[in-house]
């Protein structure tokens, strides 16, 4: 039997007994960055590809909610923020080996970019839209002329801003559960994932219904196979990467992570995805919903379950 | 120069002595602590080993806390000692889920903050307050560069570890054993 106890009594408000400074606002966030990423990667991709007017829903008008989401997400991380006052010393700093200085600057660069990549499509939009000023007409019609560079730009941004989330949380050896490469790839799968749902609820076109519908069922394919290799990544690691797995393995996460975020998030929806391909009636928003919930949960079951995870010495 | 402290587990007696020094030195808020006092019981009676230790943050010399920070507000200052300067601190908490031994919290006033191993007294010459008022002088402090010095020759002399090495975060706080 080993005992520890700290007989001083350290009870840290949000460090002691388990450690718990993020709350509701990172996971939050974490979600609404994915969703972005995914959905500009989309619109970028299918840009470069040339198959704008075959994909309206995708590249011209998911974009539109991104500044939306961003700057929601963007609240969050200021709310989560304790000294917020001075946040913008972000910005006099460029940390290279600090993962949210890297999320810092992404998101910087990629707010305005997405804000920019909008106004060259609104006039596809709305056909009735007005730049009022023919400075901004000018202005708009030399970016359309940039879509390509913007558009590379745009997915290597996107691809970051989906990554870092994972990597932001993997860089910390000191929290077990987090401590896998696999979490940026896995967090970038699942955004992209949620954002192929969404493109195939709000498109109004078979093409491109049935394209995101199978562009989603490869990409949850490859969530659950990265799911897979997390545990067993975790199992084969040291003795606290093995805690840290049982905490899903019979812990307390088991039944929020496997019922929910893989029965209910992952496995149900791909199914109905499938009977959908196969015309068999499915009504859309099943899957969507399903999905973009099991999202949301996977990063505040990931969150929580890193800060219960820990060394022991 | 390269600070840092050993601890020997075999006088400490847990008297909190070097917590409460702390806290009424660094004028620390009330209900936080940047150094507690841990007592190991290993066995099942009669067969029992008692380890008592005080633990603080190890100013570790590959400091996770200093790696994620996004700001350089979490830095290496004069001999190692990491520190948090208050004025660049957002708040952001990526160093407190970075430091495998939790020594850090947020101050009620919103920046990150842990033990400074006393740098205001040590850049006079003095030990850190949690060293100075030790009944038992079981903590030394000193520089490990300089061979003659007392934590030098009490690392040469006795057997010590650190916590959790394994981390690979390379502490400078040593526990003589």
């Amino acid at each position: 039997m080993i005992e520890e106890i700290i007989t001083s009594g350290r009870m840290n408000p949000e460090i002691d007994p388990i450690l718990h400074v993020w709350g509701w606002e990172i996971p939050f966030y974490l979600f609404l960055g994915g969703i972005s990423a995914g959905i500009l990667i989309f619109s970028a991709y299918f840009t470069l590809r040339n198959r704008q007017d075959e994909l309206p829903v995708a590249v011209k008008w998911m974009p539109l909610a991104v500044p939306f989401l961003i700057g929601i997400g963007l609240i969050a991380l200021l709310l989560d923020l304790s000294h917020v006052l001075y946040f913008w010393q972000l910005f006099t700093n460029i940390r290279w080996e600090s993962p949210m200085s890297w999320g810092a600057w992404t998101l910087a660069i990629i707010m305005p970019l997405s804000i920019a990549w909008i106004a060259t499509w609104i006039e596809d939009i709305f056909p009735n839209w007005d730049w009022k000023f023919d400075e901004a007409k000018a202005v708009v019609n030399w970016l359309k002329d940039q879509r390509r560079i913007m558009a590379q730009v745009l997915i290597l941004l996107s691809v970051i801003l989906g990554m870092y989330t994972g990597i932001l949380l993997s860089a910390f050896n000191a929290r077990p559960f987090w401590n896998t490469s696999i979490l940026g790839p896995l967090f970038l799968t699942s955004g992209l994932s949620a954002s192929a749902a969404l493109v195939s609820y709000f498109s109004k076109t078979a093409v491109e219904k049935r394209l995101f519908t199978r562009i989603d069922i490869i990409l949850i394919a490859i969530e659950l196979f990265m799911i897979i290799h997390l545990f067993m990544g975790h199992l084969a690691g040291t003795q606290v990467h093995i805690q840290a797995a049982k905490m899903f393995l019979g812990g307390p996460f088991t039944v929020p992570f496997w019922v929910f975020v893989v029965g209910l998030g992952l496995i149900l929806p791909v199914i109905l995805e499938v009977l959908e391909l196969k015309h068999k009636f499915v009504p859309a928003i099943v899957p969507v919903v399903l999905i973009v919930t099991g999202n949301i949960m996977l990063r505040f079951i990931v969150v929580n379950a890193g800060q219960a995870s820990r060394w022991l010495y | 120069m390269r600070y840092a402290m050993a601890v020997d587990t075999l006088k400490c007696v847990g008297c909190n002595d070097c917590v409460v020094a702390c806290q009424t030195e660094n004028n620390v808020p009330i209900g936080y602590c940047r150094d507690w006092i841990v007592e190991k019981t290993t066995g099942s009676y009669p067969e029992l080993q008692l380890e008592i230790r005080s633990e603080r943050c190890n100013h570790c010399a590959n400091a996770p806390c200093v790696r994620t920070c996004p700001t350089e507000a979490s830095h290496y200052a004069e001999g190692g000692i990491v520190l948090v300067e208050e004025s660049e601190c957002i708040g952001c908490k990526a160093c407190i889920t970075s430091c495998p031994y939790d020594a850090r919290f947020i101050h009620p006033e919103g920046y990150v903050d842990k033990c400074t191993f006393c740098i205001h007294r040590v850049e006079k010459g003095q030990d850190p307050a949690c060293v100075a008022v030790c009944p038992t002088h079981c903590m030394i402090f000193g520089d490990l560069d300089d061979p003659n010095s007392d934590i030098s020759r009490a690392m040469a002399t006795r057997k010590w570890k650190s916590l959790i090495p394994e981390a690979g975060t390379d502490p400078k706080v040593f526990y003589l054993i």
